[in-house]
C-alpha cells in the first residue's frame, strides 16, 4: 500500500497536489443506506452524490444506526432475526447480536452499552448488553411495536405500538414500563427533541404527527399536513428529524413523496419538498447542512440543502431504499 | 453607407417595434397570460403526473409546472416570432412595408433589423413571464436568469425567421388561421414543452421521432438547460442550424426579383 501511493505520488506530484488542495474545502460525507430487497449496504458519496459500492450484508437490512464514535454500524437483517454490526471501515460483519424475531428498528441507549429493538411480531421489545451480546430482557408492549427511541438525557426509552396506537414509556435503566400515551392510528417513528423535552410521534394511517410533552407525557400539539394537489390518503407520515438547535422539524411523508419542513418552535408547518417515491427515513449529514432521504419505490436517496429548503440531487442506490446514516 | 446609417436603421425599427409593444398592452397583457394560464391551470392539473423519472438537466424530481417552464418561455418566443409574421402581413397590406423598403440599404439587412426588433420584444415578455412564474414558486436558480439570455435570444432568432419565413408565404391576413393550425398547434404540441420525450416514447414512437426533429423542441431543451447555468451543445447547433435556414430562407423569399414572393403576386 504504501509502495503503491510513493509511487503514485512519484508520479503525479502535480495532481496530487492539486486534487488534494481542490478536496480540501469539501467536507468528506459517508452515507449508508441499508437495500431491504437487495440485502445489501450502499455507500454513497453524499458531496459527490455518487454511489461508491454496495455490499451484501444479511436478508432483509432495515434499521440502521451508526456508534457516536462512528466506528461501528448497527444493521437490523430482519429476515436473518439478527442485527449486525459492521465495521466501517473494513464493512465487514463482527457481531451478530440476539435481537428477537424479525427486528425492524432499534435504538442504542445514550450511553451506548444498550440496545433496544422492535420485535413486531412478538409484541415485545428486546434489551441486549452490547458488551455482553446477550439479551437482558424482553418488555412486553403494545400489539405490533414499531417505533422505538431513547432520549439524549438518558431518562426515556419510548416503544410505539402500531396496532395500539399507544407510546410506551419506559425506563431504560430499570426497564419498567412507567406510562402509556394514546396517539392517532398506527404510530410508526418517533423521536425526541435534543433537549429530550418532546417527543414527535407519526401516525402513519392518521396522516398526522402528535407532539407530547416529556413531562406530562401528554398531547402538546397535533400536525396535519396537507399538500396542493396531494390526496389525503397518500399523506403517510413515517420518519422524522429534529435538528440540534430544534429550529426545524423533517418528516417524510411516505407515498406523498414530500418531507414537511416543520417550525420546531411554533410547530406550524411551513413547506414540502418534493423528493422519490414513498420517502420512509431521513438522517442529517453531520454537519447539519444537509437531509438524505431513502426513497423506497424509486429505488434512490435524496439530498436535500437545508439552508435554502431544495432538494439538490437524487442518487440511485438499489433496490427498496430503507434505513440511512451520513457519517464524516 | 456608413456604418452609423446601418445602425440608425436598426435603432429606428427597434424603435418602433418597441412603440408598437408598448402601445398595444393588450398584445402585452395576452402574450403574457397564455403561458400563465398554462402555468396555473394546466400545470396544477398534472402536478403529480410527472416526478416519476429524473432527466438532465435536473438532479432531482420536480413539479410539472418546474418541467413546463422553459417550454411555456418557448411559448411565448413562438407566438412572437409568428404576431411579428403577422404584423408583417399587416404592414404590407396597409402600405407600411413600402415606406420601409424603400430606404437605400439592403433589404436583407432590414429584414433582420426587423427580426432583432421582433427578439428584442420576446425577451420583454419572456423576463415578465419568469419573475412571474419566479415569484409565484418556480424554482429558477437567480443566476439562470442570466444564463438564460444568450439562449433566449438564439431561440427568438430561430422563431422570429421562421415567422419571417411564413410572412413570406402569407398572401392575406385571413390566412393567419392557417398559420394557427398548421404551423404553430404542431410546433407546440409536438415538442418537448409539456412532456419530455421518454414519456412520448412510451405512447408512440412516431410522436417520439417527429418531437426530437422538430426546431422548437430543441429551442426548449436549450432554454432548459440554460435556465440552470447548463449547456446543451446539440440542441444548440440544432436551433442556428433551423435559424440560419429560416433566416436565410425569409431573405431569399422577400427579394421580390427572385424567389418566393415573385412567384406568388405573380410578377408580369
Amino acid at each position: 500500500m504504501k509502495n503503491l501511493m510513493t509511487s503514485k505520488a512519484r508520479a503525479y506530484p502535480v495532481g496530487l497536489v492539486v486534487g488534494w488542495l481542490i478536496a480540501l474545502p469539501l467536507p468528506a460525507e459517508t452515507v449508508y443506506v441499508t437495500l431491504e430487497k437487495d440485502n445489501a449496504l450502499a455507500v454513497v458519496d453524499g458531496v459527490q452524490g455518487t454511489l461508491q459500492k454496495t455490499v451484501s450484508i444479511g436478508k432483509r437490512p432495515r434499521g440502521l444506526a451508526a456508534s457516536r464514535d462512528g466506528r461501528l454500524l448497527y444493521v437490523a437483517t430482519s429476515d436473518d432475526n439478527s442485527i449486525v454490526v459492521l465495521d466501517r471501515a473494513s464493512l465487514t460483519v463482527t457481531a451478530r447480536l440476539p435481537s428477537g424475531e424479525d427486528p425492524e428498528t432499534f435504538a442504542l441507549s445514550s450511553d451506548e452499552r444498550r440496545l433496544f429493538v422492535s420485535n413486531e411480531d412478538d409484541n415485545q421489545v428486546t434489551v441486549v448488553d452490547l458488551a455482553g451480546r446477550r439479551q437482558i430482557r424482553q418488555i412486553p408492549v403494545g400489539v405490533e411495536p414499531e417505533g422505538i427511541a431513547t432520549s439524549a438525557d438518558g431518562s426515556w426509552l419510548v416503544s410505539t405500538s402500531e396496532t395500539t396506537n399507544m407510546v410506551h414509556w419506559i425506563n431504560p435503566v430499570s426497564l419498567a414500563l412507567i406510562d402509556n400515551t394514546l396517539v392517532d392510528p398506527r404510530p410508526r417513528a418517533c423521536a425526541f427533541t435534543a433537549d429530550s423535552r418532546q417527543l414527535w410521534v407519526s401516525s402513519e394511517m392518521a396522516g398526522s404527527v402528535s407532539i407530547l410533552d416529556t413531562a406530562t407525557r401528554q398531547l402538546v400539539k397535533r400536525l396535519t399536513f396537507n399538500i396542493p394537489g396531494v390526496t389525503r390518503e397518500k399523506i403517510q407520515p413515517v420518519g422524522i428529524a429534529l435538528d440540534a438547535a430544534r429550529r426545524y422539524g423533517y418528516v417524510a411523508l411516505g407515498p406523498a413523496n414530500r418531507v414537511a419542513v416543520i417550525d420546531a418552535q411554533k410547530l406550524e408547518v411551513l413547506r414540502y419538498i418534493l423528493v422519490g417515491q414513498r420517502v420512509w427515513n431521513l438522517a442529517f449529514s453531520p454537519d447539519g447542512q444537509s437531509l438524505y432521504t431513502t426513497n423506497g419505490l424509486s429505488n434512490d436517496i435524496t439530498r436535500i440543502d437545508l439552508p435554502s429548503h431544495k432538494a439538490v440531487k437524487s442518487i440511485a442506490v438499489g433496490q427498496s431504499p430503507w434505513g440511512v446514516v451520513a457519517l464524516p | 453607407m456608413t456604418p452609423l446609417r446601418y445602425l440608425r436603421a436598426l435603432g429606428g425599427i427597434m424603435l418602433r417595434e418597441l412603440f408598437r409593444f408598448v402601445h398595444q398592452r393588450e398584445r402585452f397583457i395576452s402574450a403574457l397570460v397564455r403561458p400563465l394560464v398554462w402555468l396555473f391551470i394546466f400545470a396544477a392539473g398534472f402536478r403529480s403526473t410527472l416526478g416519476v423519472a429524473i432527466i438532465p438537466p435536473y438532479e432531482t424530481y420536480i413539479l410539472y409546472e418546474v418541467y413546463i417552464t422553459p417550454g411555456l418561455i418557448g411559448m411565448i418566443q413562438l407566438f412572437n416570432g409568428m404576431q411579428s409574421s403577422l404584423s408583417m402581413v399587416y404592414d404590407r397590406e396597409m402600405g407600411s412595408m413600402k415606406t420601409l423598403l424603400i430606404s437605400p440599404l439592403p433589404r436583407g439587412y432590414l429584414l433582420v433589423c426587423k427580426l432583432l426588433a421582433g427578439v428584442l420584444v420576446s425577451l420583454l415578455q419572456a423576463y415578465a413571464f419568469l419573475v412571474i412564474a419566479g415569484l409565484s414558486g418556480v424554482d429558477i436558480p437567480l443566476s439562470g436568469y442570466i444564463s438564460v439570455l444568450p439562449a433566449l435570444i438564439l431561440s427568438g432568432l430561430m422563431l422570429g425567421g421562421l415567422g419571417l419565413l411564413m410572412s413570406s408565404f402569407i398572401k392575406q391576413l385571413e390566412n393567419f388561421a392557417g398559420v394557427m393550425n398548421f404551423v404553430i398547434f404542431p410546433l407546440f404540441f409536438l415538442s418537448t414543452a409539456l412532456y419530455p420525450l421518454w414519456k412520448m416514447e412510451e405512447s408512440s414512437p412516431w410522436l417520439h421521432g417527429l418531437a426530437g426533429i422538430n426546431p422548437f423542441s430543441q429551442a426548449v431543451e436549450m432554454i432548459r438547460f440554460a435556465l440552470y447555468g447548463q449547456v446543451n451543445p446539440y440542441a444548440i447547433a440544432y436551433t442556428t442550424v433551423a435559424m440560419l435556414i429560416f433566416v436565410v430562407a425569409a431573405i431569399v423569399g422577400y427579394n421580390p426579383s427572385r424567389g418566393m414572393m415573385q412567384r406568388k403576386t405573380g410578377a408580369p
